[in-house]
């Protein structure tokens, strides 16, 4: 069977040049990067490319930049490396749960956290930010771009808010690396994160942006790696793949091609909006990152479209998996104000740097004739459809 | 391995003959729950040759009750737990089928959980399986499957279904292995379910399904039986309520009141209907010369009545809510076998019409411990007539 993956917001294929560029690092260049032997300097000087690499992506300078397992270790890092017991933390409702849970799990331990609401775009107003403020207010986390809409955060306006109240700042960036140009010293925060498997690189490898001369409590304890900010050996083939598919963004990113990814999302976004009925954009009205539509198929069962057409060999996803892999109703879409079965009715495509137009082609073939299906299966289309 | 599969596929050949009516599309929908007897009809009909998704349906969280009102911290229970699903998908990614799973935890509680604490709390005895089974599993799980474009569901449940030309009807029968009857579970069925369903372990023995599962090649082949009632853990349902209302914020409904002899003298006190099944001996809390039966619970003025074993036979019971399966009415009084519980012997009774909504069952012989809320499933020899509920 063709398969067409359309699920790039979960995880991406490493690019064809990321992995000859990781090759090596498994076995001719093995050394560990703090040995002081011919081996080590090799795999060294591997890693502080890859740093140097990632920090042009971020426009940071490349001691910044930390190197960890990946997102959820970057958010978890700069959340409980900054904030103890008594201190207060501004987050908001459509964050990943990376940091949704570090915070409420800080809050067990004796911390206060606010958690923001959003507008039905799905924007945080920074007004809100300004007045969720406290005396005790320590760490301000919003993220760039939300998972599940592409909905791009205004960040550089939180940026500023937290610096008049001198406030730390830090920005789940992992849905907008790549995707748009970051500017760690424009947006103005302390700490940003991104993974490495979201941008093409393998999964497990990630980075965390420290802004200079911000401390930092490490999360592991044992040797000084990484400027004692993240003890354990360098994952190398991985950094070097972190390092490649940030290079790689970089360059793609000079050549224009994110309106090319736009282009072929809209063509999708529109081309389905014209061929079935009763379809909503979530997150309509607010900017997005190109490669990315939510879309709500109302009165469908968002499972049931998925299986659908995963078993026609498309996959896309909807809400978040629990830990059996059922299905939840998206936290994000329910902060939106979405009532649960608008949520999960919903369907997020999420196209990659290997998307073509014949994926995009594929989809709009499945989609419709899927989605009519389950609505002529559907009880509660049968009895809208009855009523008007 | 090589011979393993033939063996696997010899053993299912001979079964298609009997489905050969319903085997018409190709793709079939597994409902597994990660057992021994789904896990092998998913291989059997894998090793058919047929194409075979499996679904696994997400009914409850056992770990929402934790830490509630005298529930442990860390709840082991059967249903939907995550070993469970492991096991489900671990055999799915063995015999190579695509595996899902779907959640409908929000169905099963409004129609299964809820009416289950419900029962207790008016005084009846109810049966979670069978309301899972007609709103759940027979239900939504085909509605999941069409719309994925599985036009049948497979389970594991012990029963046959065959096609009666001459009724023009779909026909539930008891299995070939009579000590693992789930027929009394599946009486709800419609012939729009019954015909789209297949019950590929019917003409199976227990031992015959481990054995081939075993031949299969899969892990769970000895894996035991589950008996309990799957979201409440250890079987203690009286547990379970106290701490499902505590979860909703509701407070358990005082149903204290009297314990009444039959002839009507209060001898004590009792602490609330749900504690009392019809039948029951043990727990009474009253000391007497003869041994005491609960016989009756009035949930209207919160009475449980007591007395000897010879009060605990009836003639008679009536049921609502009827499903009939081999005819498409019963207009006139009929002669069958009556199963009163999952672990009764089906007694010879006569059946009919009592108005529109309710049939009368008159036993041959007076029955022990007619129960409210149980089911009353009636038998033609194998082929399941209908059932109701015991009101």
């Amino acid at each position: 069977m063709h398969r067409v993956y359309l699920d790039n917001n979960a995880t991406t294929p490493v690019l064809p040049e990321v992995f000859q560029a990781m090759r090596p690092y498994f076995d001719e260049r093995f050394g560990n990067a703090s040995s002081i032997h011919h081996h080590g300097q090799e795999t060294r000087a591997a890693v502080e490319d890859a740093r140097e690499s990632v920090a042009k992506l971020l426009c940071c300078a490349a001691s910044a930049i930390v190197f960890t397992s990946g997102g959820t270790e970057s958010d978890n890092l700069a959340i409980a490396g900054w904030v103890t017991a008594g201190d207060h933390v501004i987050t908001s409702s459509i964050e990943h749960h990376a940091v949704l849970h570090a915070c409420k799990h800080l809050e067990k331990t004796g911390c206060e956290v606010t958690i923001l609401p959003v507008d039905g775009r799905g924007l945080i107003d920074p007004g809100d930010v300004r007045r969720a403020l406290r005396r005790n207010t320590k760490l301000i986390s919003v993220m760039m771009a939300n998972n599940e809409t592409g909905v791009l955060q205004p960040v550089e306006e939180i940026g500023k808010i937290a610096a008049e109240a001198n406030v730390l700042f830090h920005t789940d960036a992992v849905q907008a690396a790549a995707k748009v140009p970051i500017d760690a010293r424009q947006i103005g925060c302390h700490a940003l994160s991104i993974s490495g498997h979201k941008i093409h690189a393998p999964q497990g490898v990630g980075a965390l942006f420290v802004k200079k001369g911000t401390r930092i409590q490490p999360l592991f304890h044992g040797g000084r790696h990484e400027r004692q900010r993240r003890a354990g050996t360098e994952n190398v083939p991985g950094i070097v793949g972190l390092g490649k598919a940030a290079q790689f963004a970089k360059e793609s990113r000079d050549r224009g091609d994110e309106k090319r990814m736009s282009a072929m999302r809209d063509r999708l976004e529109q081309g389905i909006l014209a061929h079935v009925e009763d379809v909503t954009v979530n997150g309509q009205g607010a900017a997005r990152v190109p490669n990315t539509t939510n879309l709500r198929f109302n009165h469908i069962e968002g499972e049931s479209l998925v299986i659908a057409l995963d078993l026609k060999g498309l996959a896309v996803s909807t809400g978040a998996a629990c830990s059996s892999g059922a299905i939840e109703p998206s936290h994000v879409l329910i902060a939106m104000g979405l009532r649960p079965d608008q949520a999960r009715a919903s369907i997020r495509f999420s196209l990659g740097k290997q998307t073509t137009d014949a994926d995009i082609d594929v989809a709009l073939s499945l989609v419709p004739e899927s989605v009519a299906r389950l609505r002529e299966l559907s009880p509660t289309y049968k009895k809208q459809a009855v009523g008007t | 391995m090589l011979n393993a599969s033939a063996d696997c596929r010899m053993t299912a050949e001979t079964k298609l003959e009997a489905r050969s009516k319903k085997l018409t599309t190709n793709t079939i929908a597994v409902a597994m729950s990660g057992g021994v007897d789904s896990s092998t009809v998913a291989a059997m009909l894998r090793a058919e040759g047929h194409n075979v998704v499996g679904l696994t349906m997400q009914l409850w969280n056992q770990r929402r009750l934790a830490g509630h009102e005298g529930m442990p911290e860390s709840v082991q229970g059967r249903c939907c737990s995550l070993d469970d699903v492991y096991d489900a998908r671990r055999v799915a990614q063995q015999i190579g089928i695509p595996y899902y799973v779907v959640n409908h935890e929000e169905r099963f509680e409004r129609d299964v959980v809820r009416p289950f604490v419900e029962e207790y709390l008016s005084g009846r005895t109810p049966i979670p399986c069978s309301l899972c089974n007609n709103h759940l599993k027979f239900d939504q799980l085909l509605i999941v499957a069409q719309q994925i474009g599985a036009d049948r569901v497979a389970t594991g449940h012990y029963a046959r279904v065959t096609y009666d030309d001459a009724r023009a009807r779909w026909l539930l029968k008891r299995p070939a292995d009579h000590s693992k009857d789930q027929t009394y579970f599946l009486f709800g069925l419609t012939q729009d379910q019954l015909s789209r369903t297949l019950f590929p372990l019917g003409d199976m023995t227990k031992p015959q399904v481990r054995e081939l599962a075993a031949k299969c090649g899969l892990a769970i082949a000895e894996k035991p039986d589950s008996q309990e009632i799957c979201f409440v853990p250890g079987g203690d349902y009286k547990r379970f309520i106290d701490a499902y209302l505590a979860e909703q914020g509701e407070s358990l409904p005082d149903t204290a009141g009297d314990l009444v002899t039959t002839s009507g003298e209060v001898i004590g006190e009792h602490n609330g209907i749900h504690n009392f099944t019809v039948g029951q001996r043990k727990g009474l809390g009253v000391a007497t010369g003869s041994p005491l039966y609960v016989i009756q619970i009035s949930g209207a003025n919160k009475q449980v009545i007591v007395g000897g074993d010879e009060n605990l036979y009836s003639r008679t019971l009536r049921t609502k809510r009827v499903n009939l399966i081999s005819v498409a009415d019963l207009s006139e009084p009929m002669r069958v076998a009556v199963k009163i519980r999952h672990r009764h012997e089906p007694a010879p009774a006569l059946i009919e019409r009592a108005g529109d909504e309710e049939i009368l069952v008159t036993f041959d012989e007076p029955q022990r411990a007619v129960t409210p809320g149980q089911a009353a499933v009636f038998y033609d020899s194998d082929v399941v007539v209908g059932g109701g509920w015991i009101v």
